[in-house]
């Protein structure tokens, strides 16, 4: 609930103003409040308005009741996260925000500052920490990612990372089922997400879909993953999926992937894994050791917000490096900024990562699925607009 | 040109020909995947609706729209005519462009007109227009038992719309033009 006021008047110096509701607007509710609606309030509503005293007739917009309530289940979250993994034996990590070689993922753009970057995650020097023999490692930490911003989107941002190593996918999937479960259910009192006004069963354990079934059970559309863009273009536009005829072979990919897959799986009443990505979607996975079309890599749908991406990590330093350097060249032709090679991961790896597998979790995102709040900005203390 | 962060509600492109104004937007982006922004668009023209998705890099180009703040003069037959204060130049639009709320309009009313390529596209009403009473019944007290609250009311504009019993001949009334409802009394 959203109130705003017009300031009556001013008691002295205290910078304690009386405000008239004049505009109220409560969200989730069956009728539009408007301007002149007679509305009953708790108490005489009173505004504390920090610095000099407002002359009166200045307009005041109050911090509203939902979003201090949010702030507080965001806290109960958080520490909900900690016992989670302090109860899994995970030690938790601080590694650093700011550094020479951020992600070099296509579609991520990092933030500049100083002289090198803010990360986009910290997946890099977490795995310098596996290399050097942490087993279990988990951090909770802001992620800086330019230009995204919607209702599941914000530049800055926080991130659950978490690894660990000699264990595989499963290890992890079952780590997110429970943290999710345990998260939702010390805030709403049930394993339960809430999204949109719905309620999404999280109980452990969830709904397990390949991609490939997936996108042959929903888009109609069989992705081996070695065809060309040209050939998957052509299997949308047979299915009426819109695609620009020049679009990459991962442009077409989304676009018949959230055309018809992922609206599928938000209608699920249940959180959904979605696991056994193609080869081009690969990222930081390791390819399927009897399947080299596929990577080991997974990502977590609840209420079809996408919660989580995981990797089954790829340790082969001489293929990581492959990797990098055709993500740099993609980035350079599609006129994007070129971040440097991070050679100290890339040592690292070559020094010895042991086999592991790894998460990344949007921890706003989290608190949303737990408090039913409809966009990120009502789970940040000051969204981007606010500051 | 436009690109993807310049969208916002309001926003007036040029997509084909036509002018198009952004009614909501959404921005979308897969974890691994390039971003986009889901975009709903009003064709200024006819009104229709489309979704549209705007990839990230993508240009859009800016349509030749102006708004000018104008003062509704007077009627002519099912013309209405504004002027524009700055330069006292006249505009003479349709009521159909204006829509519903044309028997709401009272002279030396301030509006907003959109042109596109100089020909008016849309008019703006302000959302509450203050007019008065010329006739109804008077309120007959048994009637709320009935759950009969409100009575049919004609306005100096010649509308008719629903008021509260307590309102007589004489009264200003608050009205929401985009509703036609009540909204409140307004004391002299």
């Amino acid at each position: 609930m959203r109130t705003r006021g017009r300031v009556l008047a001013v008691d002295g110096d205290t910078a304690v103003v009386r405000a008239e509701l004049y505009d109220l607007r409560v969200t989730n509710a069956a009728r539009t409040w408007r301007p002149g609606d007679h509305v009953e309030l708790e108490s005489q509503q009173v505004l504390r308005v920090h610095g000099s005293a407002p002359t009166p007739g200045a307009e005041v917009l109050r911090m509203p009741r939902r979003r201090l309530d949010l702030l507080r289940a965001r806290a109960k979250a958080l520490a909900k996260v900690r016992e989670v993994f302090a109860a899994r034996s995970f030690l938790e990590v601080e590694t650093p925000l700011l550094v020479p070689a951020p992600g070099l993922e296509i579609h991520l753009e990092a933030v500049a500052a100083g002289s090198g970057y803010l990360i986009t995650s910290p997946e890099y020097q977490m795995k310098r920490l596996l290399a050097a023999g942490f087993e279990r490692i988990y951090q909770v930490c802001k992620c800086f990612r330019a230009n995204e911003r919607g209702a599941h989107h914000a530049s800055e941002f926080t991130m659950i990372e978490w690894y660990r190593a000699f264990d595989t996918l499963d290890a992890i999937i079952d780590d997110t089922e429970q943290l999710v479960a345990d998260v939702c259910h010390a805030l709403t009192g049930k394993p339960e997400a809430r999204v949109g006004g719905r309620t999404i069963d999280v109980t452990p354990p969830w709904q397990r879909i390949t991609v490939r079934d997936a996108m042959s059970e929903h888009a109609g559309i069989d992705v081996d993953g070695t065809e060309s863009a040209a050939e998957l273009i052509d299997k949308l536009r047979a299915w009426g999926i819109e695609c620009a005829p020049d679009a990459a072979w991962d442009d077409a990919f989304f676009a018949a992937y959230l055309a018809r897959v992922e609206p599928a799986i938000a209608a699920l009443p249940h959180a959904v894994i979605l696991h056994d990505w193609p080869l081009p979607l690969a990222a930081l996975a390791r390819t399927k050791p009897d399947d080299p079309k596929t990577a080991l890599r997974f990502e977590a749908y609840v209420g079809g917000i996408e919660l989580a991406n995981a990797f089954d990590e790829l340790t082969d330093a001489a293929e990581q490096r492959t990797r990098f350097l055709g993500d740099q060249e993609a980035r350079r032709a599609r006129g994007k900024p070129v971040y440097p090679l991070d050679e100290k991961l890339l040592a690292a790896l070559a020094e010895g990562l042991p086999p592991s597998a790894g998460i990344a979790l949007g921890f706003d995102r989290l608190v949303m699925l737990a408090t039913g709040a409809e966009k990120i900005d009502d789970v940040l203390t000051f969204s981007a607009d606010e500051l | 040109m436009y690109d993807t962060s310049d969208i916002r509600k309001g926003l007036k492109v040029l997509m084909d020909g036509n002018p198009f104004t952004v009614i909501e937007f959404q921005f979308v982006k897969p974890g691994k995947g390039a971003a986009f922004t889901r975009t709903k668009f009003k064709n200024l023209l006819t009104g229709a609706v489309i979704e549209r998705n705007i990839r990230s890099g993508e240009k859009l180009e800016p349509a030749n729209v102006e708004t000018k703040d104008m003062q509704f003069l007077y009627r002519e037959g099912d013309d209405m005519v504004f002027m524009d204060q700055t330069n006292y130049e006249q505009v003479t639009v349709s009521k159909e462009l204006i829509g519903e709320a044309h028997d709401l309009m009272k002279d030396n009313m301030a509006c907003v007109l959109t042109f596109f390529n100089e020909r008016p596209v849309d008019v703006q009403l302000p959302t509450f227009v203050t007019l008065e009473v010329t006739a109804s019944e008077p309120g007959v007290a048994g009637n709320t038992a009935a759950g009969n609250v409100t009575k049919a009311a004609t306005v100096e504009t010649g509308a008719t719309i629903q008021v509260p019993l307590f309102i007589r001949v004489g009264d200003l009334v608050k009205i929401d033009t985009r509703t036609h409802e009540y909204n409140e009394r307004i004391s002299k």
